[in-house]
């Protein structure tokens, strides 16, 4: 016994850290609530209706028409929400870096404030600028340029444009913290030592503010895979995407054995993009060591 | 500055002010909407009146729901905000092994599809027999909030100078209370930003409480859809409009206090 008091008491058991006990709530929680939950999904995904071990759900999925275009339609709509929010978040979040004083909190407010207000809501209010009757058409009419109504809502075009509106502030946010943390002179410098504005482009500005870029894509496109409200509002039944689906299935369907397949096909989307985002930053902040 | 500079930096203020326009549009159309005399979304609207303010009044339920996700958001966010904290406190002055992994995993619920922690928390609980919907709302609300607590955090603490308390203790203050003087008003701003942003994540949460909810336990966004699936009439944009104007106070407040540029680190 007293060996054993002994040991515990030994140099090599005093290096256990008590910080280790802080974090030992917030491990418990997530555990309890985050991995185990999704670990029990995953494994549930691998079960057939009797509980017997099977990749029947698996085959299912990777076999239906239907599923196998809602995935490659989900992609897509992802990729081009993260798209249209990188062409218009990039320099924006430049202008945001070297606005000053009123103009700067201008374009702050319009990055924070709709942040505040509930997708809901933003969703709706874009339902409502698609609408046949509504403000694009009244205006495009009005001018003449179409004469009957375009069909907009139930697009995905018209779903694009909502989501990238929606998540616009996640994707210049990331970028502008980056921006702040150059030197300011490296431009100039660059300039000074005869490097045209690509070259300064290209292998000064660019390189600096990829881990935003990476940081704010990944995010965003983790959040446009798995989007739900946003295109239950505003593209409806017509073009079901996977979260839709996932949905569907456990709240009307009843079929979990696909809801759960569904669902671990999705969180492996999301894992990849979070993985292969933290390889990238690493690379990225080892080259710039 | 070369030509080629001045173009570019004349397009990067032109698409600024463009993407600034597009980002207000739902909240200016929402604003518009609450104002219309009229009980379909026309705009512009016929004429203006304040009847879906009154009509907010006479939506006993939507005020029910209201209060359900304010309570949920309130208790879930203090939750997050003690329990996140330690945790940071973990990552950031730990010297044990697995410090990043501990980072990565308590941020990443963040990035996982919510509607897949909602379906996983949705069997999970009814394997556990956890039928309370109010209690599993609760618990599915703290998952979504500590994460926003947690890395806000650890960016506040890595900034944070720890000598401070080394100093106040030197001169003479007991550990606890050099604690409470010295790193509590350090991260004051840290706790005030990142209990806004999963106070606001929580109260606007869908994909995983849909899952959770019974008949008498709706919080606002699940009734606002099922409202605007059922009888949409510009009521929801009144309370929305009621919301916005809330978050400009608190913005405003927050621009004087931490700073709007301290708000987003």
């Amino acid at each position: 016994m007293s060996h054993a008091a002994a040991k515990t008491a030994s140099p090599a058991g005093r290096t256990r850290d008590p910080f280790l006990l802080l974090a030992v709530p917030s491990l418990l929680l997530l555990g309890m609530l985050f991995a185990l939950p999704i670990a029990f999904l995953l494994l549930k995904s691998f079960r057939d209706a009797d509980g017997a071990l099977s990749v029947a759900g698996y085959i299912a999925f990777f076999s239906d028409p239907y599923m196998l275009t809602a995935l490659r339609r989900t992609i897509v709509i992802a990729f081009e929400t993260t798209l249209l929010t990188l062409v218009l978040g990039y320099p924006t979040a430049f202008a945001l870096a070297r606005a000053r004083g009123f103009v700067q909190t201008c374009i702050l407010i319009a990055m924070i404030l709709p942040l505040s207000v509930g997708v809901i809501v933003k969703a709706f209010a874009w339902s409502i600028v698609f609408r046949s009757d509504g403000v694009i058409n009244k205006t495009l009419l009005g001018l003449g340029i179409i004469d009957e109504p375009l069909r907009l809502l139930f697009t995905e075009t018209a779903l694009v444009i909502g989501a990238a509106n929606i998540f616009l502030p996640f994707m210049v946010l990331p970028i502008y913290a980056v921006i702040r943390q150059i030197n300011p002179n490296l431009g100039p410098a660059a300039a000074t030592l005869g490097a045209g504005p690509f070259f300064r482009f290209f292998r000064v500005t660019l390189p600096l503010t990829l881990p935003g870029v990476v940081a704010g894509a990944a995010f965003v496109f983790s959040m446009a895979v798995s989007m739900y409200v946003i295109p239950n509002l505003i593209v409806g039944e017509r073009s079901q995407m996977l979260s839709m689906l996932i949905a569907r299935s456990f709240l009307y369907l009843r079929d979990e054995q696909m809801g759960s397949t569904m669902s671990a096909v999705l969180l492996v989307i999301a894992a990849m993009i979070v993985i292969a985002s933290s390889i990238i930053l690493k690379r990225l902040s080892g080259r710039q060591a | 500055m070369t030509l080629t500079d001045r173009i570019a930096t004349t397009v990067s203020w032109l698409i600024a002010l463009f993407a600034c326009i597009y980002l207000l549009t739902p909240l200016i159309i929402t604003v518009i909407v609450s104002f219309t005399s009229s009980t379909v979304y026309t705009l512009p609207p016929p004429d203006w009146s304040l009847r879906w303010y009154e009509s907010m009044a006479r939506k006993p339920d939507l005020l029910a729901a209201l209060w359900l996700s304010v309570n949920l958001a309130v208790i879930s966010t203090v939750v997050a905000l003690v329990v996140g904290t330690l945790a940071s406190l973990a990552i950031v002055r730990g010297r044990f092994r697995g410090r990043e992994a501990l980072a990565t995993f308590t941020v990443s619920p963040l990035m996982m599809p919510g509607l897949v922690i909602g379906v996983a928390l949705l069997q999970f609980f009814r394997e556990l027999g956890l039928r309370d919907a109010y209690w599993s709302l609760l618990l599915a609300h703290i998952v979504i909030t500590l994460p926003y607590v947690v890395r806000t955090l650890v960016a506040a603490l890595e900034k944070f100078d720890f000598s401070l308390i080394d100093a106040a203790q030197t001169l003479g203050l007991p550990y606890p209370k050099a604690i409470l003087k010295v790193l509590v008003p350090g991260l004051a701003p840290a706790f005030l930003t990142s209990g806004m942003f999963a106070f606001l994540a929580s109260m606007d949460n869908y994909p995983i409480s849909i899952f959770l909810t019974d008949a008498w336990n709706k919080t606002l966004p699940i009734k606002m859809l099922q409202y605007l699936e059922e009888a949409p009439d510009p009521t929801i944009a009144a309370i929305s409009t009621g919301l916005i104007a809330l978050a400009l106070v608190a913005l405003i407040v927050g621009s004087r206090t931490v700073g709007l540029n301290r708000m987003i680190q």
